[in-house]
């Protein structure tokens, strides 16, 4: 296990920038996560810090060495760098058993069976040692891979897309596991997803990725509550942004009444004053800022709606034509068309500029 | 070379751009072996750079059109037997339930183990005038004839009977994939089971049974035994005869581009059909909604399909054994074991060289992928569509060329007194087989390299693994089983070849093929019957192979 740092590193392919001045620190013993669309870079990345591919500007540091500079990098083979494959790549004519050990060839034979049994026990899959893989069931052979990564006490664990395979319940539960196996093998380990369900379940810090490029590394909660631009806001969790005016530097005003709250709102560097006051802004509300409550005046349209047992999640259409979205309990079953009185409930204001 | 240029189907081309400027080693190895398959080609082209004009008049006059006549008839007669018969079994098998049908599924593919020209002499020493058949039934019956066994419709017959399961086999799979959804999308669309049939199903499976069909008639095309033996006269006799009756290679070379250019037409809509093998394969397998036959129609089939078995198969095999065993006490001498050893060492050294030259071919497909690589492995492995007759006119010259040149240069230079070097030795044989059969080994190993994926290089390296040990720990052994299924197959069909064999052996090298030749020449019928039946019993071997392959796909 040991620290992850990649310093401004860029690639690009036939004149395409694929990664672009990409930096993060991933502490030792941290999961991280890399998350965005796909066609974002973040395989990319994952490939250049596995030593697939080089880096044509920054570097890579795993545990304060160099691995990645440009024109220049250490051999894949001896980073010790495990990783787990998105179709986790098991050696076909190898048994479970055999596939975990691959990685231990210069251990003593017993060295390699006690760790081979060790790592197949945290697994939960201790008798299974003997099978192949194609006898083994998807969460099966994915535990298998993340098994096999493990086994030679690599610095650093990557995973591309590591449940994308599996149904969604599964995906659950094994996100759940890896994450307390990964824990208790006090693993360095850095995740891509698009799903940021999967990201937050696992990580403790998730950086989104977008065109290439960084677009904040952050704690899941920071990137939820405090999106650092309108990118992270649409991709993280779900929300509206609905067009406002700043009235101080701690007031916004939108059509459902006045935000009070720290406004984060960044200064260009000419006439910052200025800029703040009577600045327009696009607000996010989160579905859980506008609560219904039916003795409010403010009234807004029901234009559409998702059950979702426990709560409805309504669209709906403010008085402006704006929309947005509210999380109501799913008793307050109202019809489509109907108006229903709303009050915000926003405890702190994230606006961007328009 | 049956059943196993029909492994070759699963390629899938990898994306990638080339270096031009720095072709490097595996580019230049894949150039090389594609070279190999081109020379031959352009060899029996420019044999009409200077043309012989007694021999071309004679050639255009008596033979050219006899030639093109009696290929017509059989490419035409031979296409439809083939169709109508592979088409139908594969419907049969892959989409009705009869009593058997689970028998009939590989047991259909077994006439693919007797070589077209045993089939042939088999029928003519059982139907011929002097035959136990006709025999019997004058016995019986009084004077009646049957039709004569020699003749045009004998020739497809027996041509039909050894060639139908290449569409069988193919329009099987294609059924077996997607007859079951079409026919149901087509009857859920307000169509009978019938017009299901005629106006979804076949159309779809229409490129894979193209496919199958071009490849039975570049057997065809190919085929000297049968010809010989039933002295009909196509290219690969008339090049035959060019060679040995009448000594002239520029004749048989020009007589072997006409073939080549028919060959072409085939190849072309063969490629052309594979391409168009793209329909998605939903669903796993028809199992479960084969049509129920009523009890009549299921006791036609079962009739149909075994009639099909019994007269392709059961009864040549049984014929070969019966002769067999009267004649092995006299013939099971010394001379034919050393037949048999020289069947197995050129099959041997054959399949080891194919097994090689296609692992490299792959390999080099990996390491440089991309369109220009694709194109050069198919070019490659093009050979397969070449006649054996055409190719050995085509190696034999230039080697014979290069002899010379390295026999007047010996002799200049260090004295050297003889008039062969190279053309008595294995090399014009075996290049030959290379050319030919590459494509039998290279199907099975470029899809085993094809399920060696990326990142299965990728976690062997993440785990610690270098180039060799990549090599030596992961490749060989995931590529173990598809290396024995290539050799195994080229085994087989170097066996079973007969003109590359006939007319670049050196001398005494006589193989059981050789001998099968020899003896049916002669109407020796029991006597060929012994080497033949060694050719059949190792020609079961793909057969097995390729049916075990099926059902593990097939799950």
């Amino acid at each position: 296990m040991a620290e992850l740092v990649l310093d401004s590193v860029s690639q690009s392919y036939a004149q395409r920038q694929i990664i672009a001045d990409l930096s993060f620190t991933l502490p030792q013993g941290a999961i991280g996560c890399l998350l965005g669309p796909s066609g974002c870079g973040k395989t990319t990345a994952l490939r250049c810090i596995s030593g697939f591919e080089p880096v044509q500007s920054g570097e890579i540091r795993i545990g304060g060495e160099a691995v990645s500079r440009p024109g220049w990098m250490l051999a894949a083979e001896r980073r010790r760098v495990g990783m787990v494959f998105q179709d986790y790549a098991l050696f076909p004519h190898l048994s479970v058993a055999d596939n975990v050990g691959f990685g231990l060839r210069h251990e003593s034979r017993t060295g390699r069976q006690s760790r081979v049994d060790e790592l197949l026990r945290l697994v939960g899959l201790a008798g299974h040692a003997d099978q192949f893989p194609h006898q083994l069931s998807g969460g099966q052979q994915q535990r298998v891979a993340l098994a096999r990564a493990l086994a030679p006490r690599p610095r650093l664990i990557l995973m591309d897309e590591p449940f994308s395979n599996l149904d969604v319940e599964l995906r659950e539960r094994l996100s759940v596991e890896v994450r307390d196996i990964l824990r208790r093998e006090a693993t360095t380990a850095l995740i891509v997803t698009h799903d940021q369900h999967e990201a937050f379940a696992l990580a403790d810090w998730v950086g989104v990725m977008h065109e290439g490029r960084i677009q904040q590394w952050d704690t899941p909660y920071n990137l939820y509550h405090e999106p650092a631009n309108r990118f992270v806001a649409d991709f993280v969790g779900q929300g509206a942004l609905v067009s406002g005016e700043v009235i101080n530097d701690h007031q916004v005003e939108i059509e459902l009444g006045v935000l009070n709250g720290h406004i984060p709102v960044e200064c260009d560097a000419s006439g910052c004053d200025e800029c703040v006051r009577s600045c327009h802004v696009d607000v996010l509300l989160r579905p859980d800022d506008i609560v219904h409550d039916d003795d409010s005046l403010l009234l807004a349209e029901v234009e559409n709606k998702a059950f979702r047992g426990a709560e409805f999640l309504y669209t709906l259409k403010l008085p402006s034509g704006q929309r947005a979205l509210s999380l109501v309990p799913s008793h307050h079953n109202h019809a489509i068309g109907e108006k229903i009185g709303i009050k915000l409930a926003v405890d702190h204001v994230v606006a961007f500029r328009r | 070379m049956p059943p196993s240029k029909l492994a070759k189907f699963s390629r899938t081309p990898s994306a990638g751009v080339i270096d031009w400027s720095r072709p490097g080693g595996w580019m230049l190895f894949a150039m090389a072996v594609a070279a190999l398959v081109l020379v031959p080609v352009a060899i029996t082209f420019s044999a009409f750079a200077h043309v012989e004009g007694d021999i071309l008049a004679h050639l255009t006059e008596f033979v050219l059109p006899e030639l093109l006549a009696n290929t017509g008839w059989l490419v035409l007669g031979v296409g439809i037997g083939v169709s109508v018969l592979g088409v139908s079994l594969a419907w049969l098998v892959a989409m009705c339930e009869f009593p058997g049908r689970r028998l009939f599924d590989w047991a259909l593919l077994l006439p693919l183990a007797l070589p077209a020209y045993v089939t042939a002499f088999v029928a003519i020493g059982l139907l011929d005038f002097t035959g136990p058949l006709q025999t019997a039934l004058r016995e019986a019956f009084g004077p009646i004839r049957l039709p004569e066994i020699r003749s045009r419709g004998g020739v497809i017959l027996v041509m039909t009977l050894a060639l139908y399961p290449y569409v069988y086999l193919i329009a099987r799979n294609a059924f077996a994939t997607q007859g079951a959804i079409a026919l149901e999308a087509a009857q859920s669309l307000g169509l009978s089971r019938r017009q299901g049939f005629f106006r979804v199903a076949l159309p779809m499976a229409r490129p894979w049974i193209a496919a199958g069909l071009m490849l039975a008639l570049m057997e065809t095309l190919a085929d000297f035994g049968t010809m010989a033996i039933f002295n009909y006269d196509t290219f690969t006799t008339a090049i035959y005869k060019a060679w040995y009756s009448l000594f002239s290679l520029p004749a048989a070379a020009q007589l072997a581009s006409i073939l080549i250019l028919f060959v072409l037409v085939a190849v072309i809509f063969e490629q052309r059909s594979r391409m168009q093998m793209r329909y998605g394969t939903v669903g796993r397998s028809a199992a479960s909604r084969r049509i129920k036959l009523s009890p009549v129609l299921a006791g036609l089939s079962l009739l149909y399909a075994g009639g099909v078995l019994v007269v392709a198969f059961i009864i040549p095999v049984s014929q070969l054994a019966l002769w067999a065993r009267d004649v092995v006490a006299n013939d099971l001498d010394s001379r034919y074991w050393a037949f048999a050893w020289h069947s197995l060492l050129l099959a041997g050294m054959g399949a080891l060289m194919v097994a090689a030259v296609a692992l490299l071919l792959a390999y080099a497909g990996r390491q440089r992928p991309g369109q220009a690589m694709v194109w050069i492995q198919r070019l490659a492995t093009i050979g397969y569509a070449f006649p054996g007759a055409v190719l050995a006119v085509g190696l034999f010259i230039p080697v014979a060329w290069l002899d010379n040149v390295l026999i007047d240069t010996g002799r200049d230079w260090f004295g050297f007194e003889g008039s062969e070097i190279l053309k008595g030795t294995l090399l014009v044989m075996l290049l030959a087989y290379l050319v030919r059969f590459l494509a039998v080994g290279f199907g099975p190993i470029d899809s085993g390299l094809h399920r060696i994926t990326r990142n299965i290089d990728e976690a062997a390296r993440n785990l610690g693994t270098g180039t060799a040990g990549l090599l030596t720990r992961v490749h060989l052994p995931m590529l173990r089983a598809s290396l024995l299924t290539a050799a195994a197959l080229t085994f087989v069909d170097i066996m079973k070849e007969m003109p590359i064999t006939l007319m670049t052996r050196p001398f005494g090298w006589d193989t059981l093929a050789v001998r099968v030749f020899e003896m049916t020449s002669e109407g020796e019928w029991e006597r060929a019957a012994l080497p033949s039946l060694a050719i059949v019993i190792a020609g079961i071997i793909p057969i097995i192979l390729l049916s075990w392959r099926g059902t593990q796909s097939h799950g």
